[in-house]
């Protein structure tokens, strides 16, 4: 049966992951490929960088990172923050991304998703949805980092990047980042429920039992995380140990 | 170009990169060439044909940048490898795009049916079939050595080989249906899943087929 995934994610500027982590071992808290090989040894599904690089000069050094990425960690890569274009598709996916997420350019110009989806194949292409609770049972999407309101309904928003060719969601709740109060379960399971492609959820993982609800509440088909993750309060190991306490189909 | 060595068929779809690192980190120094010179390929000790996208492309690609017979004549003559897509070509025809393959396996490539693509208590199961699953070895292979059976693979698809001769099912995986997986003859070994992107699992099959002497 297809497990469940725990993906852990890393903010990376300029080349160098932004909070460091609490490993007790590492050369280097900062360097994105060290940190990457340790979630792997830990058992992660895949690993995702979110490029927020503010310097344009500096976008590509992210190139680099991915490439020695592919040379030393076998298990997916994502990578996002930053792409607008076709050719920083191709560019992320030639240096050895797996998938490339894309939010912002994917609000203001679906057809690059369904242009990267019929060039590169759908399973390359993840859209990152931000969303927000505006009233009961309805959030909306937001762009540039959450500064800015679309006004679109997160669930309609789901449902039209799978008809444009998206391959997976990746789906944060903005009132829920940075909380550790758990995913915003209604909210993922209500896109989760409401298309064909896979789900991850994202925003307020503040402990292991978060991570299996987001599977069994949320119906999420991945579950990511960062903090829990980078300062040592678990592993990915105990993660799925967790999750598989809990009844959930999980690769150990 | 040097002895021993492995060519990744280079035919412009795809993370050839991905897999060619792979390779090399289990080479133990044999060199691991990306190549779309049908001469290389045929120079090789062995040959990787992976794929990614959708095959129609990847079937015009291989057949405009004259690399079609050179595959061909790899999968007839020694140790080869198709991951993916390049486990799809293989075969005699796709539903996706209605495409020809290779015709090289008999059998069809198919997508994933929709009325079955959900869990005994009713869980909706997703297309593309992303994630790591557990491939179910048919038998004893050379390319399974130190692979527990049952050991989860990394895929991501939403189309799978029905092969005609059950002789060459060398895997199988669950996923609303049980599908194939895994196909092997004689010099040939192709897989669905990406060992590339498979952790241990997936460079100690690497490893295999590096060592593999059909």
């Amino acid at each position: 049966m297809l497990a469940k995934r725990i993906i852990p994610c890393l903010d990376v500027t300029a080349g160098r992951v932004v909070k460091g982590t609490n490993f007790v071992d590492l050369r280097d808290a900062g360097d994105p490929v060290e940190i990457a090989r340790r979630y792997d040894a830990q058992g992660a599904d895949e690993v995702t960088f979110l490029d927020i690089t503010a310097s344009s000069d500096q976008r590509d050094i992210i190139l680099h990172i991915v490439e020695a990425c592919a040379e030393q960690v076998f298990i997916p890569l994502t990578v996002g923050g930053g792409v607008r274009a076709i050719a920083d598709v191709r560019r992320l996916l030639n240096a050895g991304a797996d998938k490339v997420s894309m939010n912002t350019a994917a609000v203001q110009n679906p057809d690059l998703v369904a242009e990267s989806s019929a060039k590169v194949g759908n399973q390359c292409i993840v859209v990152a949805i931000d969303a927000k609770q505006s009233a009961p049972g309805r959030w909306e999407v937001f762009t540039h980092g959450g500064r800015n309101c679309t006004g679109m309904c997160a669930i309609e928003w789901a449902r039209k990047v799978q008809q444009l060719g998206a391959g997976e969601i990746l789906l944060t709740s903005m009132d829920r980042d940075g909380t550790k109060a758990g995913f915003d379960l209604a909210l993922t399971r209500a896109v989760a429920d409401a298309v064909d492609i896979p789900v991850i959820a994202s925003g307020g993982v503040g402990n292991l039992d978060h991570l299996a609800d987001g599977v069994s509440e949320g119906h999420a088909d991945a579950v990511l995380a960062a903090s829990i993750f980078h300062f040592g309060e678990y592993t990915v190991r105990q993660a799925k140990e967790r999750m598989r306490e809990r009844g959930i189909e999980v690769r150990l | 170009m040097a002895a021993g060595a492995i060519a990744v068929v280079d035919y412009g779809m795809g993370n050839l990169r991905s897999v060619a690192k792979a390779l090399e980190h289990v080479a133990n120094g044999k060199p691991v060439v990306v190549t779309a010179d049908p001469a290389v390929v045929a120079a090789a000790e062995r040959v990787v044909v992976p794929g990614q996208g959708a095959m129609p492309d990847c079937m015009r690609e291989l057949n405009e940048r004259g690399l079609r017979q050179a595959v061909i004549d790899a999968a007839a003559s020694k140790p080869f490898l198709g991951i993916c897509i390049g486990q799809q070509m293989l075969f005699e025809h796709s539903e996706e795009g209605n495409v020809s393959g290779l015709g090289i396996l008999r059998g069809q490539v198919k997508r994933f049916p929709a009325d079955k693509m959900h869990l005994p208590d009713g869980q909706k199961l997703k297309v593309p079939h992303m994630g790591w699953n557990e491939v179910k070895q048919a038998g004893p292979h050379p390319l399974w050595n130190g692979i527990a059976d049952g050991a989860r693979f990394y895929f991501v698809h939403s189309y799978y080989v029905a092969p005609e001769d059950v002789a060459c099912v060398a895997g199988t995986t669950e996923y609303g249906i049980p599908f194939t997986s895994a196909c092997a003859r004689d010099n040939i070994f192709a897989v669905q899943c990406h060992p590339e992107k498979s952790a241990q699992a997936g460079l100690q099959l690497l490893s295999n087929f590096i060592d593999w002497k059909p």
